[in-house]
């Protein structure tokens, strides 16, 4: 009766791999083979690490062997390609790191490596984490495995696609402005978006660093506690990581739901979203008031105003961020530069593609002498009261339910010419960015057979009860099991 | 007209950390190009900085030094621009909210009357490297060793009025930082420079002439030849009908001019925004307290105990603070001679500081150590040499590292005090120069000199000065 490896998440795996049904090498050559059958359709990942894949399943079989086996030795995940891996090129979805090899792990690698996961390669995102559709990458689109018409989302589209399409299990992935969440909801995965500082930054290519922040898909709540239980904690090299104990996420899912005062922000039911995607939420929210969770009306005053704060706030912070690739050190140089002018503006001309370019351009801008307070300081202002809303209304409810997005996946190509519209599909998503606070995605029904999200909110450091929530949802409904026909 | 000089500056100290500001790199001066750069310092995708806790407790500690209000919550900044040198395409500064903030020290004129200068501010910020552009062929060469290594930039208000004003405050910083320790004060490494603002208006006039401000000076020196080359040009500008343009001006040493670097038109928008990787630097009362623990005894404070508790003028006793190793070599020779502050003090201030300098050594490095230095002052005091003799003492000890006892021993140069001898030694004198003699009974006063060189000459030298003057008047006025 046992469903084939691939079908299986985490925490089943854990389990096979504890009882010797299956060596790591096996499940890792396994997905292995999948990956590498699924690019020419999904193109989801940018690299496919095999060799060194393989060598570490050995080296985790042996650990289960010796009895030195921790609960994720010998799992097979897969990086978002902003995560810098030692040895590995990490491209960031861009052209300018098209050629970079990191020195280096990030924390959040260097952890789960220590745990003694096994790392199939690194998944395709939009260039430096700026997109919703994973249509700006260097590396071309991701594909969205229900339909290839159909993008993925983003910015880590791969990541999602990848675990939706059961390539692999799990995915690291990050989030500035829904870029866990919108993905995971419209490929039909479960995605975490932890507190700001919850988990390190420390090697995780920056975009916009006061609002960045390391998560976790995979195709359950389940599995992203045990996935992030490995991931999140004080990191020295990362000083707005937070010293604070990391709870035990696992034994957190069994905390009851009866009494959980879920808040339905009437701002997040307006003209924007879509019909069909407010019924399946309205079911929704049915599920949790049988698991015996209370539904509160509640507002957010100012969150309409997010996505405008976001696109001065994120951009500012990039176009600094992004200076360092000027071509002297790593990444991509042009050939032949005449002088120094000519060095940075064609290395950085070609290196980045239109939409690094336009954030760039908009974040000098609002940064510039005489505009300064008039669009950073004001945004930073408002960046305040929309926390301020947060604050106020977690004084009332444990969680925040609503869409993830207003749509479910859209065509390939039929955003890409209208920035703006493309970033409307934040607008539900970026408020959790703005006041730092966690939130995740679970998938909750279908329309026109693509999956849908419900996205739940939290205070600071409420990961544990969001994902609490999130699996006694997953117990009533199977939304989250459901895997695209092409891929079971 | 008359014209009124007004001069700011801003003056870069380099911390004296081991590791860097915001990285574990080495700060050690010399090493291989970029032997001391590690990938934070290298702005590698992906890095954070982290804030370096004693660079923000030696900042601290400047500004309880100059009584200035240290901010409960400061914040980094990142200052952008393009330049190879600087690998993150930013620095990070800090702006709008530095941790230094309004203080002021005093100098001392040459006329010996004191005037306050005004510090604005003093913030923390990172180094660049350096770009080399000899050496590679075709390209331009970029050592990071310095990149990030931390800094306090402690800017004036524009109180000083000439150019000599403008060196002593900055040779009294220099001081302090030295004696807090926070900075080696090594001007041709770099570790210590300003810019200097200099504007000129009419005296009288309470508006502030256009400035210009001339870039990285590292030398007193350059500085008092910089600012007076520039308001020379001023003046002569304004004088001919023209303008002054603000600008940032270069110090050629070589031509002893400032030339133009960039006018304000095209100076950088650096686009200042609090840098999102640091959190706001918050400093408490206990951090304070703790910092304010550890402060030595400061230059003003030691120069005025030294007045007091040695009998020194103020001048003497600003000399001997100078620097706090100058002063604790003048404290151990004078604890060792258990007193005679004021000779001990004339030998380092005098023959000492001469053959330092003429060396070029600093007092650490000296010859002749301060023990051995309170021997020598010792034999002045209890009349076995006289000062006179002491100076070829101290010259035999400097060459031969000896003792003063040896080579007064060795040398036979103790002082001769026996009344008998010097008697015989000016009778011969008498003797041998009847002329002079008479010439002087006769009223020639002036001649006493050449009886008393005669004297001491038949001495060696060694004659007693105080009993061989008493007993020649005496014996030259006749029987």
């Amino acid at each position: 009766m046992s469903s084939p490896l691939h079908a299986r998440g985490l925490a089943a795996l854990a389990a096979g791999l504890a009882k010797r049904e299956f060596s790591s090498v096996e499940l890792t050559r396994h997905l292995l083979g999948r990956l590498e059958a699924a690019q020419p359709q999904l193109n989801a990942m940018i690299s496919i690490t095999g060799e060194a894949a393989l060598a570490a399943a050995a080296r985790a079989d042996g650990a289960i062997a010796g009895g030195k086996a921790g609960p994720l030795t010998g799992l097979p995940i897969v990086h978002k390609d902003i995560f810098c891996t030692e040895g590995v090129r990490t491209s960031c979805g861009s052209r300018m790191l098209d050629n970079f090899v990191s020195p280096y792990d990030a924390t959040v690698v260097a952890k789960l490596k220590a745990a003694g996961t096994v790392m199939l390669g690194k998944t395709n995102m939009d260039e430096f984490a700026m997109g919703s559709s994973n249509e700006t990458s260097w590396y071309g689109p991701v594909k969205n495995p229900w339909n290839t018409a159909m993008v993925p989302g983003g910015s880590s589209g791969g990541s999602a696609a990848a675990v939706a399409a059961r390539l692999a299990p799990a995915a690291t992935a990050t989030d500035t402005g829904g870029s866990i969440r919108q993905p995971a909801a419209l490929s039909g995965v479960t995605g975490l978006k932890p507190t700001y500082g919850r988990v390190s930054r420390y090697g995780m290519i920056a975009f916009a660093s006061s609002l960045d922040q390391a998560g976790v898909i995979a195709a359950s709540a389940e599995d992203c506690a045990l996935l992030l239980g490995a991931m999140a904690g004080f990191d020295p090299r990362d000083s707005t990581s937070v010293d604070a104990p990391v709870p035990d996420y696992v034994a957190g899912l069994a905390a009851p739901t009866k009494g959980l005062r879920v808040g339905i922000v009437k701002e997040f039911f307006d003209q924007g979203l879509d019909a069909q995607n407010e019924q399946q939420l309205r079911a929704t929210f049915e599920v949790f008031r049988k698991l015996g969770a209370t539904l509160v009306d509640v507002s957010l005053p100012n969150v309409g105003l997010s996505v405008p704060t976001y696109y001065v706030v994120a951009p500012a912070e990039c176009s600094s961020n992004l200076a360092r690739f000027d071509g002297v050190r790593f990444g991509h140089r042009c050939e032949n530069p005449q002088d120094l002018l000519d060095l940075y503006r064609r290395s950085r001309g070609e290196g980045f593609g239109a939409e690094v370019k336009r954030r760039i351009m908009t974040g000098t801008y609002v940064l510039s002498a005489g505009y300064y307070d008039a669009y950073y300081l004001k945004a930073q202002q408002v960046r305040q009261l929309i926390s301020a809303d947060f604050a106020r209304v977690f004084e009332r409810v444990d969680v925040l339910a609503g869409p993830t997005s207003p749509t479910p996946a859209f065509a390939l190509g039929a955003k890409t010419a209208d920035p703006v519209t493309m970033y409307l599909n934040d607008i539900y998503t970026i408020g959790a960015n703005l006041a730092g606070v966690p939130a995740l995605s679970v998938p909750c029904g279908f329309v026109n057979d693509l999956p849908v999200g419900l996205q739940l909110i939290g205070p600071h450091f409420s990961e544990a009860k969001l994902l609490a929530a999130a699996h006694a949802f997953q117990r009533e409904t199977d939304w989250h099991t459901r895997t695209p026909g092409a891929w079971q | 007209m008359n014209w009124e000089t007004v001069i700011g500056l801003e003056i870069h100290a380099q911390l004296a950390t081991k590791s860097k500001i915001f990285s574990g790199s080495a700060t050690a001066y010399g090493a291989a190009p970029n032997a001391q750069a590690n990938l934070v310092d290298l702005g590698y995708p992906g890095v954070l900085p982290v804030l370096n806790g004693e660079a923000v407790r030696m900042a601290v500690s400047f500004g309880l030094a100059v009584n200035a209000q240290v901010a409960p919550r400061s914040v980094f900044a990142r200052k952008n621009y393009f330049y190879p040198d600087l690998p993150k395409g930013y620095q990070i500064s800090q702006y709008e909210l530095p941790v230094v903030g309004r203080g002021s020290l005093e100098i001392v004129l040459e006329d010996g009357t004191r005037k306050r200068i005004g510090i604005t501010r003093a913030h923390l910020e990172e180094d660049a490297g350096k770009s080399l552009h000899e050496g590679v062929a075709g390209a331009s060469a970029i050592d990071l060793n310095r990149a990030g290594t931390p800094l306090i930039e402690i800017v004036s208000e524009p109180d000083m009025r000439s150019a000599k004003e403008a060196v002593a405050y900055m040779k009294k910083v220099h001081t302090l930082v030295r004696y807090l320790g926070i900075c080696d004060g090594n001007m041709q490494e770099g570790s210590f420079r300003c810019d200097a603002n200099v504007s000129v208006r009419p005296k009288g006039s309470d508006k502030f002439g256009t400035r210009a401000e001339i870039k990285n000076l590292n030398s007193f020196r350059f500085v008092e030849k910089a600012i007076n080359f520039e308001v020379a040009r001023q003046i002569d500008l304004l004088e001919s009908g023209g303008k002054v343009v603000q600008e940032t001006r270069l110090y050629d040493p070589d031509k002893g001019e400032t030339r133009s670097m960039r006018s304000k038109e095209e100076a950088n928008d650096y686009r200042y925004f609090p840098d999102p990787d640091l959190l706001p630097l918050e400093i408490d009362g206990a951090f304070l307290d703790a910092v304010r623990a550890t402060l030595p005894e400061l230059p003003d404070a030691k120069a005025a105990r030294f007045a007091h508790e040695y009998g020194l003028s103020e001048y003497d006793a600003g000399v001997l603070t100078a620097s706090r190793e100058l002063a604790a070599y003048y404290e151990e020779v004078v604890r060792r001679l258990g007193g005679e502050p004021k000779l001990a003090a004339n030998w380092v201030s005098g023959d000492l500081a001469a053959f330092l300098n003429r060396d070029n050594l600093e007092i650490d490095a000296s010859r002749v150590g301060p023990a051995q230095l309170a021997g020598l002052v010792g034999r002045i005091a209890d009349q076995t040499i006289s000062g006179k003799i002491a100076k070829d003492v101290f010259e035999a000890m400097w060459v031969s590292g000896r003792d003063a006892d040896a080579i007064i021993a060795e040398k036979g140069l103790r002082q001769i005090t026996d009344t008998g001898a010097i008697e015989r030694a000016i009778d011969e004198v008498m003797a041998r120069n009847p002329g002079q003699l008479a010439e002087y009974r006769a009223g020639k006063d002036k001649l006493f000199g050449f009886f008393v060189g005669q004297t001491m000459k038949a001495t060696q030298g060694k004659a007693n000065p105080a009993q061989l003057n008493e007993l020649l008047r005496k014996k030259l006025t006749g029987p």
